[in-house]
């Protein structure tokens, strides 16, 4: 028997030395600047686990619970740092698990490099121990994927994977690879970062003439209306966005994905877009006379019936990704490129103003929603604690300065329409998916990403339920998160459809929970759980200067709702406030 | 606004796993693909799909923009029948003693510009390429004469206007080659190689 892992004669020059493939592999994390990698051991990715070993005062890897812990992590601290999240998983269910992580970290354009092992290249296709197919599991949901059956391969490779994973619009890689590749040694010749590749062009040509078209529509206008997204933060270009804005005096709303990008206390920002969003955004959509979409893609919890959407408006998109320009909403003039670089050459070009009648509206909306909505919900009258009242209270101590990560459901509206941010990165939650147990493993990964911020996770009980081992990451790696649990003892969004569309007819909505604070603390965490508004201000005080991990259970009212909403298949105009 | 018949024509880097990237652009939004050919371009290194679909033009249009959006592809062209000349290749395999019984067959054969590759004792095989209805219709023609076995190619196509991308695509393969493909070179060690 022969080992694939055939030693070759050593070097004589001093530009190449003997390395292995998992040597080779974790010296591209070097290279790449990678400080914490999230991961999970396995029979097929060992060797690059034993390779790891030596490397423990250059990488940090953080042993989680479960893979799609491992892969949330990544992205939350992605998400948090603005740098490429790494993440290993071995074959077969190690490699399927990664999936949903995959899916979330693709369509809110995430940069990851996920590394799985696979089974020695002479096995692939015998359905062999723990093999899987990871690479077609994982076509429709990665950026770019590759396997590696040759360890000379892997420099390149792993060049390409940060490459491709953090330019353009950013997203997930998967390099899956086998065992021998692992072991095998091979002349290496060092890390060589890749800047091209001849097939991909991650940002467009920035043309100036429809630059200079949609500086032209905005100089024109009279109710003038900024959309952003994602794009700001991912194109590191919120001051060049806050000038843009400033300059041409244009109010602006936010989709999930880019709030923070703009403080909540900027004069111009008018607010939350979407189906749980504010009033006079959702409304005056369809009043303004020229859109401005910048670094998002119009997604369907936005937009509404795209029938009745901004139809009386002209739309300026700015997009780095050229096929969302037209996708959902028609752009009269649609702007390709980076908007680090296309957003300084419009302000250039457009004049400046104000509009203070047209803010103003967007003030009117606001206080008819105040009136109906916001006021009840941060203030209530009734004994029952509201989730906005718990965010109002956060937000007062925090002042703002807190990242926050949320799961997914009710509480999740009601963190980004009331979470107070101070700055960019700040708002961490699974946008596009819509991942339920996304929260507590994202946060583990934003403290990492930002270890000098506070970093607060508020989950709800259904959510917090689907990825709770990770309390095990937490109390192993001392990761200090505030875990802010608002148990309302429903899945709370389904249950709000099934009463508000489907006659209050409660299927399978209605969940117990464990003990979480008896939960913590067989997890060494500190806990406590409160169901009096007196005591409230008191626990989350505690729960933020606790030195460490901690989690607080709030009860909350059981059957309150999240309003305004947009119901399915209404125009955004048709916004509902109760 | 009618369904329409479209061919897209991808050219793309020669990779392992792009086929399934390309077809899941399709499958994903439960288009059925009519017809898919991969060759080799005129550029050494650089590869060519050519896809059929009946869509509308808008979702054609926006689903050239998402495969043209993969790394590995390098750019997307959606046509018309209009723009582009066409031909599928189609064989045909027919008892060589019927045709021998009765001339009628070979004159049939001949008037669908049809030529046969093989002919032995038992059958014969001809081939014909034309456009789709072309190469049905010898079918039909045929089927009283007993037609053994028919098969046709995926539609290859070439655009009309095609000029000045031609002349880019060379320029663009002699200054920035493509790589190598490295394939899995152990399939066959089963036996030979250690591993658990």
């Amino acid at each position: 028997m022969e080992t694939l892992a055939t030693v070759q004669e050593p070097s004589l020059t001093k530009a190449t030395r003997t390395i292995n493939g998992s040597q080779a592999v974790l010296e591209a994390f070097v290279a790449e600047g990678v400080d914490t990698i999230f991961g999970y051991p396995g029979g097929a990715i060992m060797p690059i686990y034993d390779a790891l070993y030596d490397y423990h005062d250059q990488l940090k890897h953080i042993l989680v619970r479960h893979e799609q812990g491992g892969i949330h992590a990544g992205q939350g601290y992605a998400r948090a740092s603005g740098r490429v999240g790494v993440v290993f998983g071995t074959s077969g269910p190690g490699a399927t698990n990664l999936v949903t992580g995959l899916a979330d970290a693709m369509i809110d354009s995430t940069p990851l490099v996920c590394i799985t092992g696979q089974v020695f290249a002479h096995l692939l296709g015998t359905d062999a121990f723990q093999e899987i197919d990871v690479i077609n599991i994982t076509t429709p949901v990665t950026k770019w994927n590759y396997q590696v059956t040759d360890a000379t391969e892997i420099p390149a490779v792993l060049a390409k994977a940060f490459y491709i994973a953090k330019t353009g619009r950013p997203g997930p890689v998967l390099i899956d690879i086998t065992k021998n590749a692992q072991l095998q040694q091979f002349e290496y010749e060092g890390y060589k970062p890749c800047s091209h590749i001849r097939s991909y062009r991650p940002k467009p040509i920035v043309r100036k003439e429809y630059i200079a078209q949609a500086a032209e529509l905005i100089n024109q206008a009279e109710r003038p209306f900024v959309l952003f997204g994602q794009g700001v933060i991912l194109g590191k270009a919120e001051k060049e966005f806050k000038t843009f804005i400033e300059k041409a005096g244009i109010p602006a709303a936010w989709t999930v994905m880019g709030l923070s990008a703009l403080e909540t206390d900027h004069p111009l920002n008018v607010g939350m877009l979407g189906m749980h969003g504010n009033y006079g955004p959702n409304v005056l959509t369809n009043e303004c006379d020229v859109l401005i979409a910048i670094g998002m893609r119009f997604d369907d919890r936005v937009t509404g019936r795209l029938d009745k959407y901004a139809k009386q408006a002209k739309v300026i998109h700015l997009d780095i990704d050229p096929s969302e320009i037209d996708k959902n909403v028609k752009a009269t003039v649609g702007v390709w490129g980076d908007c680090k670089e296309t957003l300084p050459l419009l302000t250039k070009l457009v004049e400046s103003k104000v509009y203070p009648q047209w803010v103003n509206r967007f003030k009117e909306h606001l206080e008819a929603e105040v009136t109906e909505v916001i006021h009840d919900e941060l203030n209530p009258k009734g004994e029952v604690l509201t989730m906005g009242e718990v965010i109002r209270n956060l937000n007062e101590l925090t002042g703002g300065d807190a990242i926050i990560v949320t799961d997914v459901g009710q509480h999740q509206m009601v963190a980004c329409r009331y979470a107070k941010f101070n700055q960019s990165k700040s708002n961490i939650t699974s946008g596009g998916l819509g991942t339920m147990g996304f929260g507590l493993p994202a946060a583990i990964g934003a403290k990492f990403g930002a270890p000098d911020r506070q970093v607060v996770t508020i989950i709800g009980d259904g959510g917090f339920q689907m990825t709770l081992q990770e309390l095990g990451t937490i109390m192993q790696n001392e990761v200090d998160v505030k875990i802010l649990i608002l148990n309302n003892q429903f899945l709370g969004m389904v249950r709000q459809w099934q009463q508000l569309f489907m006659d209050k007819r409660y299927s399978f909505v209605d969940i117990a929970s464990p003990d979480y604070v008896t939960l913590a603390k067989a997890y060494g965490i500190a806990g406590q759980r409160v169901n009096k508004r007196e005591d409230l201000n008191g626990a989350l005080s505690a729960m933020l200067n606790h030195k460490g991990s901690f989690l607080l259970e709030v009860m909350v009212g059981k059957e309150n709702n999240v309003f305004p909403m947009v119901p399915q298949g209404c125009s955004v105009s048709e916004i509902r406030l109760k | 606004m009618q369904k329409e018949e479209f061919t897209i024509t991808v050219y793309t880097e020669n990779h392992i796993g792009l086929l399934v990237r390309i077809a899941t652009m399709f499958s994903r939004r439960k288009i059925n693909i009519e017809s898919l050919n991969t060759s080799p371009s005129e550029a050494e290194g650089i590869h060519r799909f050519t896809i059929v679909i009946n869509e509308f033009e808008e979702v054609v249009r926006k689903l050239a923009r998402q495969i043209e959006k993969q790394v590995e592809v390098l750019k997307a062209y959606y046509n018309t029948n209009e723009e582009i000349i066409w031909q599928e290749l189609a064989l045909y395999k027919v008892s060589t003693d019927e045709i021998a019984e009765k001339a009628k067959v070979e004159r049939l054969l001949r008037e669908h510009g049809a030529r046969a590759v093989v002919i032995r004792k038992d059958y014969t095989i001809f081939e014909t390429s034309g456009h789709r209805e072309e190469t049905d219709k010898l079918v039909e023609v045929l089927a009283p004469y007993g037609l053994i076995e028919f098969v046709r190619s995926a539609r290859v196509a070439i655009i009309k206007a095609s000029h000045g991308f031609h002349e880019k695509l060379r320029e663009f393969e002699e200054t920035e080659p493509g790589e190598e493909q490295i394939e899995n070179e152990f399939l066959d060690k089963q036996e030979t190689v250690f591993s658990m």
